[in-house]
C-alpha cells in the first residue's frame, strides 16, 4: 500500500510543478462553463434545475484531457529508463501502474469538485434532485477511471508520449462512441451486446439518476482490465 | 548476504545476450565486472536485481532465488543502473526523498540518512537545484546516493565513475572500498585501473559466457604462464653475460632489451628460482646487478587476449 501513495504523490506533485494540473483545471472549467452555458442557458429559463447539459459536456471535455494526462505517466518512464530504477525498488509492477492510476485519478476528482459552484448556483433556481446529481458525476468520475486504466495501458505500451495519447483516443473511441453507433445499425442480440459495451450507454443511465449494479460493474471491469493490461505489459519489460 | 547465480541465460531475439554463466560472490567481496561492449554486463546485472526475468536459470541472494521472493529481496539491493535514469524534473532533496521512502526508511531517520547522502557522496554544492539542472558528474553522484541511500547489504554499481572528476573518482572508489568490507559489491567498468584498485576479483565475460574469474593476480598468471624477470647486470661482457644467462638451469628463453646498457628479459622455467639464480650467477662472476625486476603482464594484455579474437 505505502509504495503506491508514494508514487501517487510524485505524481501529483509533478503534475502541480510542471503546471499541466493547472492548465487542465483552467481548460477544464472553461470549456465545461462555456459551453454548459451556451448549450445549457435554457434552463435559467425554463425554470427547470438540471444538470444535464454540464454531464453530457463534461462527459466529451474528460474524454479528451484525460489521454493528455495519462499519455506521459508510463511511457516517459519507460523512456527515460527510471522505470528500470522503480521497479528495483521493493515496487511491484503493480504499485506503480496504481500509484499513477489513483494521481490522475485523483487530479480528475479535484478537476470535478471545482465544478461544485456551477451545481449550487443551478440549484438556486429549482428543485434540484440531489441524487440525480450524485449519480451524475459518480459516472463522471467512473467514467474517467475507465479512461485513465485505457490511458495508462496506451502508455504503457510506448516510450512515445505522442503515441500513448493517439493509441488511448483510438482505444477510447470505440467506448465512447463507436459501440453507440454500432449498437443503434444492429437490431437484437448483437446491437444489444454493442450497446452494453457502450460507455455511453451506462453514464447515460447513471445521469439520469439511476443507479444500477449493472453499471456499476460495467465500469469497475473495464478498470480492472485496463490496469491488468497495462501491469502485464510492464512485465514484459520490452521496451 | 551472498549473490549465488546458476547457469543464467537471456536471449533477445536469436542473440544470447547472457549465455549460461555462473558466479559466487560471497558477503564482503567486491567483483568487478568486465568484458567489451556488448558482452552482457549490464543484461547480468539487470537479471541480479530483478529488473529482468532469466529465460533459464536462478538468482539467488542469501540463499533465496530471485522471483519467488523479490519483493523482500530486493529491499537489500542498492542498483545503480548504466545510463543513470533520474527524474530530470524533481529537486535533487525532493528526489532523495521519494526514493527514501519507497525504501521504507522510517520517517524519523530520513532526514538524517539524506544528509549523510548528500556529505558522502558530496552533493552539498548543488543539493537546491533540480536535478535536469545538475552537470553529468553531480547526476552520477545524485545516481549513487540513491543506491545506497538505504544502506544496503548488497550493491550493484553499473559503471558507477563514469562521468565523475579525478578527485570524485578517488573518493568513490575508496567509499567502495570501505562498503565492501561488510557488503557485497558488483561493479562493472571499463577503467582496468579501477578494477585493479577497488576489486578483490575479476569476472571477464565475452559475448555472454565468462572467460576469466580470479583475483588480477591470478589473472595475469594465468595470461602469461611462466614468470618473466627483467635484470640489468654491469662489469662484464654482455655477450658471455648473455650466453651465461642462457646456461641457467630455471631460465628458457634470454632476450636483449638493451645492449648498450646490458639489460635483459628472462623467460622462466616453471617451479625455478630464477632470481636466486641471476643473483648467485652474478655473484660468482662479480657482477654488479642494476636491476632485478619481475615483469607484470598488464591487466590491458590479458583483456585483450581474452576478449579479442
Ligand atoms: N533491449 C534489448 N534488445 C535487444 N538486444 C539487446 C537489448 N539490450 C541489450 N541487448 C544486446 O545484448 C547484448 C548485451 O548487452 P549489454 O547491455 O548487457 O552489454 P554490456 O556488457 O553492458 O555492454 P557495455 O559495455 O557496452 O555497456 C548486446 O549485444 C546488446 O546488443
Ligand atoms: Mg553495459
Amino acid at each position: 500500500m505505502k509504495p503506491i501513495w508514494i508514487i501517487t504523490k510524485r505524481e501529483l506533485r509533478s503534475y502541480f510543478d510542471s503546471l499541466i494540473a493547472y492548465i487542465l483545471l483552467v481548460l477544464f472549467l472553461a470549456f465545461s462553463g462555456f459551453f454548459t452555458w451556451l448549450f445549457g442557458s435554457d434552463i435559467f429559463m425554463s425554470g427547470q434545475a438540471s444538470l444535464r447539459s454540464f454531464f453530457s459536456i463534461a462527459y466529451w471535455t474528460l474524454f479528451f484531457f484525460i489521454p493528455a494526462l495519462t499519455m506521459r505517466l508510463l511511457a516517459e518512464e519507460n523512456r527515460s529508463g527510471t522505470l528500470e530504477l522503480l521497479l528495483t525498488k521493493p515496487v511491484s509492477d503493480r504499485d506503480v501502474v496504481l500509484g499513477k492510476f489513483t494521481a490522475a485519478l485523483t487530479l480528475i476528482i479535484i478537476s470535478l469538485l471545482f465544478t461544485l459552484p456551477y451545481v449550487i448556483t443551478v440549484s438556486s433556481i429549482g428543485n434540484l434532485d440531489s441524487g440525480a446529481v450524485f449519480c451524475g458525476y459518480l459516472g463522471l468520475v467512473l467514467m474517467s477511471a475507465v479512461y485513465i486504466s485505457i490511458g495508462l495501458y496506451a502508455s504503457s505500451i510506448t516510450s512515445n508520449q505522442i503515441v500513448a495519447f493517439m493509441t488511448a483516443i483510438f482505444i477510447g473511441l470505440f467506448f465512447h462512441i463507436l459501440f453507440d453507433v454500432l449498437a443503434s445499425s444492429f437490431t437484437g442480440l448483437t446491437g444489444e451486446i454493442f450497446s452494453f459495451l457502450s460507455v455511453s450507454t451506462h453514464f447515460e443511465s447513471m445521469a439520469r439518476g439511476v443507479l444500477d449494479t449493472k453499471d456499476l460493474i460495467y465500469f469497475l471491469s473495464l478498470i480492472v482490465l485496463g490496469l491488468k493490461m497495462a501491469e502485464d505489459s510492464l512485465a514484459k519489460r520490452n521496451i | 548476504m551472498d549473490i549465488t547465480v546458476e547457469n543464467v541465460l537471456k536471449t533477445y531475439g536469436l542473440q544470447r545476450a547472457v549465455d549460461s554463466i555462473s558466479f559466487h560472490v560471497k558477503t564482503g567481496e567486491i567483483l568487478g565486472f568486465l568484458g567489451p561492449n556488448g558482452a552482457g554486463k549490464t543484461t547480468t546485472m539487470k537479471i541480479i536485481t530483478n529488473y529482468m526475468i532469466p529465460d533459464k536459470g536462478v538468482v539467488k541472494i542469501g540463499g533465496k532465488s530471485m522471483p519467488e521472493y523479490a519483493n523482500e529481496l530486493k529491499r537489500h539491493i542498492g542498483y545503480l543502473p548504466e545510463n543513470n535514469p533520474l527524474y530530470d524534473d524533481m529537486p535533487m532533496l525532493d528526489y532523495l526523498e521519494f526514493v527514501a521512502g519507497l525504501q521504507e526508511i522510517p520517517k524519523e531517520k530520513i532526514d538524517e540518512r539524506i544528509r549523510e547522502m548528500v556529505r558522502v557522496c558530496g552533493l552539498n554544492a548543488e543539493k537546491h537545484k533540480k536535478i535536469g539542472e545538475l552537470s553529468k558528474g553531480y547526476k552520477q553522484r545524485v545516481g549513487l546516493a540513491q543506491a545506497l541511500i538505504h544502506d544496503p547489504e548488497i550493491l550493484i554499481l553499473d559503471e558507477p565513475t563514469t562521468g565523475l572528476d579525478p578527485n570524485q573518482i578517488v573518493e568513490i572508489r575508496k567509499l567502495i572500498r570501505e562498503l565492501g568490507q561488510h557488503k557485497t559489491v558488483i561493479l562493472s567498468t571499463h577503467i582496468l585501473p579501477e578494477v585493479e584498485a577497488t576489486c578483490d576479483r575479476i569476472l571477464i565475460i565475452n559475448k555472454g559466457k565468462i572467460v576469466a574469474d580470479g583475483t588480477s593476480e591470478n589473472l595475469r598468471k594465468q595470461a602469461q604462464g611462466q614468470d618473466m624477470i627483467k635484470a640489468g647486470i654491469k662489469d662484464g661482457d654482455p655477450n658471455e653475460i648473455f650466453k651465461a644467462l642462457q646456461e641457467l638451469p630455471g631460465s628458457s628463453v634470454v632476450d636483449f632489451i638493451d645492449r648498450n646498457r646490458n639489460r635483459f628479459e628472462i623467460q622462466s622455467k616453471p617451479d625455478h628460482d630464477l632470481a636466486r639464480e641471476i643473483f648467485n650467477l652474478c655473484v660468482a662472476r662479480k657482477w654488479v646487478i642494476t636491476e632485478l625486476t619481475p615483469v607484470e603482464t598488464k591487466l590491458e594484455d590479458v583483456f585483450r587476449e581474452l576478449t579479442m579474437n
